[in-house]
């Protein structure tokens, strides 16, 4: 099946000194498919799901390697038809859902000015705007429309969002970590919502995040990433219950279970994740590694990118338990 | 279903905002009165024989030491304040936030010679500075508040780099791109509305700075020249005259103290009608 985006041997450098941020990442994801990338602050996902729109930060560019999204190449793409795909066929939600509104427009001009900036043809935009916030769950969507965002609460506004990146119902969601500034109940909810309206509108959805537990019953597949590569990627059944990677293992086994005893400890993954241009030809993972041996400071493991399940390991984790 | 509020009727609801516009208005009026030559006496009427009176009927602010009309001459001097206080924070409005906000959010270089510039012009004193410019253009009312919008430039533009700086680093700014706006769309529609009401309160607060530095100007023999009537130089000349007739100091005084007054109490006022956030406490 042709993929609605890919990545290809997907590296980023600064631009000043090259060093190296994220490395060699693939990923490829089919229409309607939910992939969720796993990994610690300074991974390097959030600049993956950034390269994608090309709105790296300034100092920071793509150094080799190619994104294309249906048929089109996105590194190499006219400014002009980037922007046009930006908001209308690729949508993105950020993490803090109180500075993603502006405070001094009403919540119903800035989802007017969605359809206004793309020319979106549409008989009515003002019952558009108001059952795109329906959708969402907003209670009173009259009164919603007319309202600051400071009068509404995190979770209302994050709806606000959600509601504002579909608007033009893109093909592909990126969504950075959206849940983690909210509380847990909240979080369940927007969870929820947005599976919802990914199902009912076929939409291809890339989910960062830095909790495995949040992706669990959202994606299809996971691809965890550790110092600006990925290091395994299966579907999402795969990485829960069968992990290969002793990184992987670690993250899940660091998950708090609600029926563990009080006086077991949760599991850590000892010391910190090495700075990503500074690992050179080896395993990233090897100085906090067990299982590591002496091949894995000398050879940098790859991933086999032709399966569906792949993991950058010598000597990973036998997978039948 | 609740009618839709403007920001007017925020600023309606608080009694000093009220108060400050309503002084204004009055001011406003008085120098509007002088402008159309309706006051009640000639400004530059000399009268010797009706010299040092005490206000009366005739003369309902008392006369100056030649026998002028005190009333006639502070809402001339009034006039002349005000206009010299509208076209010096126009033109330091114009250009501080046209500087600052470029230069906030293209950055680089081209904020560094902004932010430099206006480091300099801070160095010196206001009034200084202003006595300085005011030397070397002249002493008509344009180059005084040239000299005066040269010294407010630097203001301005901090107060809206300020705001850029912080705004575009917003994740609403950041999604403004994701979403596919345009960069001049989001300069004009989502960056300058969160400057605008600094930058308005900031113009209510310069203008009530701007009259009383043409006053200063005014009173240090800069500025506006005899005979022309100017409320510092009013003040200036009554100096002597004021222990046997307090009329010629008093009046004068009080014009400036009324119109700074009024101008700070809209400047709040406008403040807090403009900040969406600041309305619902309210």
């Amino acid at each position: 099946m042709r993929s609605l985006i890919s990545l290809q041997g997907l590296s980023i450098k600064t631009s000043s000194d090259g060093r190296s941020l994220t490395s060699d990442v693939n990923i490829s994801l089919i229409e309607g498919e939910a992939l969720g990338i796993v990994g610690e602050s300074g991974s390097g996902k959030t600049l993956t799901a950034l390269s994608i729109l090309g709105l790296l930060p300034r100092g920071v560019e793509v150094a080799s390697g190619e994104i294309s999204f249906n048929g089109e190449n996105l590194l190499s793409i006219d400014p002009e038809r980037l922007r046009e795909i930006r908001g209308k066929e690729i949508s993105m939600v950020y993490q803090d859902p109180m500075t993603a509104l502006n405070p001094v427009m009403t919540v119903g001009n800035q989802l007017l000015e969605v359809l206004d900036c793309h020319n979106h043809d549409v008989k009515d935009p003002e019952s558009h705007v108001k059952q795109s916030l329906i959708e969402v769950g907003i209670p009173d969507p009259d009164r919603a429309l007319k309202s600051y965002p400071h009068e509404f609460s995190g979770g209302m506004r994050q709806r606000v969002v959600i509601a504002m990146s579909l608007l033009l119902s893109p093909k592909l969601l990126i969504a950075d970590e959206p849940t983690t500034a909210l509380d847990v109940t909240i979080q369940r909810q927007i969870l929820s919502l947005v599976s919802k309206q990914r199902s009912r509108r076929q939409m291809s959805m890339l989910w960062i995040t830095h909790d495995l537990g949040v992706v669990a019953n959202l994606v299809d597949r996971v691809a965890v990433m550790y110092a600006g590569r990925i290091v395994e990627v299966g579907t999402t059944k795969q990485i829960f219950n069968s992990p290969q990677h002793p990184y992987t293992q670690g993250l899940l086994a660091s998950l708090p279970v609600a029926s563990s005893h009080r006086k077991n400890r949760l599991a850590s993954i000892p010391g910190v994740p090495p700075k990503p241009w500074l690992v050179g030809q080896s395993c990233s993972f090897a100085d906090r590694c067990q299982f590591a041996q002496k091949s894995c400071r000398e050879r940098l493991p790859l991933l086999d990118t032709r399966g569906t399940k792949s993991v950058a390991c010598f000597y990973p984790i036998a997978s039948s338990i | 279903m609740k009618r839709e509020r403007t920001w007017i009727n925020y600023y309606l609801q608080s009694t000093s905002g009220i108060v400050g516009a309503v002084l204004v208005l009055i001011m406003i009026t008085l120098s509007l009165i002088s402008a159309f030559s309706l006051a009640p006496h000639d400004p530059l009427e000399q009268n010797p024989m009706d010299a040092l009176q005490g206000p009366s009927g005739t003369y309902w602010f008392g006369t100056d030491q030649f026998g002028r009309d005190i009333f006639s001459r502070s809402i001339d001097g009034m006039r002349r304040s005000l206009s010299v206080a509208l076209l010096s924070v126009g033109l330091a409005t114009l250009f501080g936030v046209t500087l600052g906000v470029v230069g906030g959010y293209l950055g680089r270089w081209i904020d560094n010679i902004v932010v430099r510039a206006s480091d300099v012009i801070f160095a010196f004193p206001a009034i200084l500075l202003a006595l300085a410019i005011v030397n070397s253009l002249g002493n008509s009312w344009i180059d005084t508040s040239i000299a005066i919008a040269i010294v407010y430039t630097p203001i301005f533009i901090r107060v809206a780099r300020g705001p850029v700086l912080s705004v575009k680093e917003m994740d609403y700014i950041k999604s403004a791109r994701v979403l596919g706006y345009s960069s001049p769309r989001i300069l004009g529609r989502h960056i300058l509305p969160n400057v605008f009401a600094p930058v308005v309160v900031q113009v209510a607060l310069s203008l009530s700075w701007a009259i009383l530095t043409e006053s200063g100007l005014s009173f240090l023999g800069l500025g506006t020249q005899p005979p022309d009537a100017s409320l510092g130089l009013m003040v200036s000349e009554a100096q002597a005259l004021a222990a046997f007739a307090w009329w010629s100091l008093a009046f004068p005084s009080i014009f400036i103290t009324i119109v700074v007054i009024g101008l700070n109490l809209v400047g709040d006022g406008l403040r807090d009608a403009l900040d969406p956030a600041r309305r619902s406490t309210s």
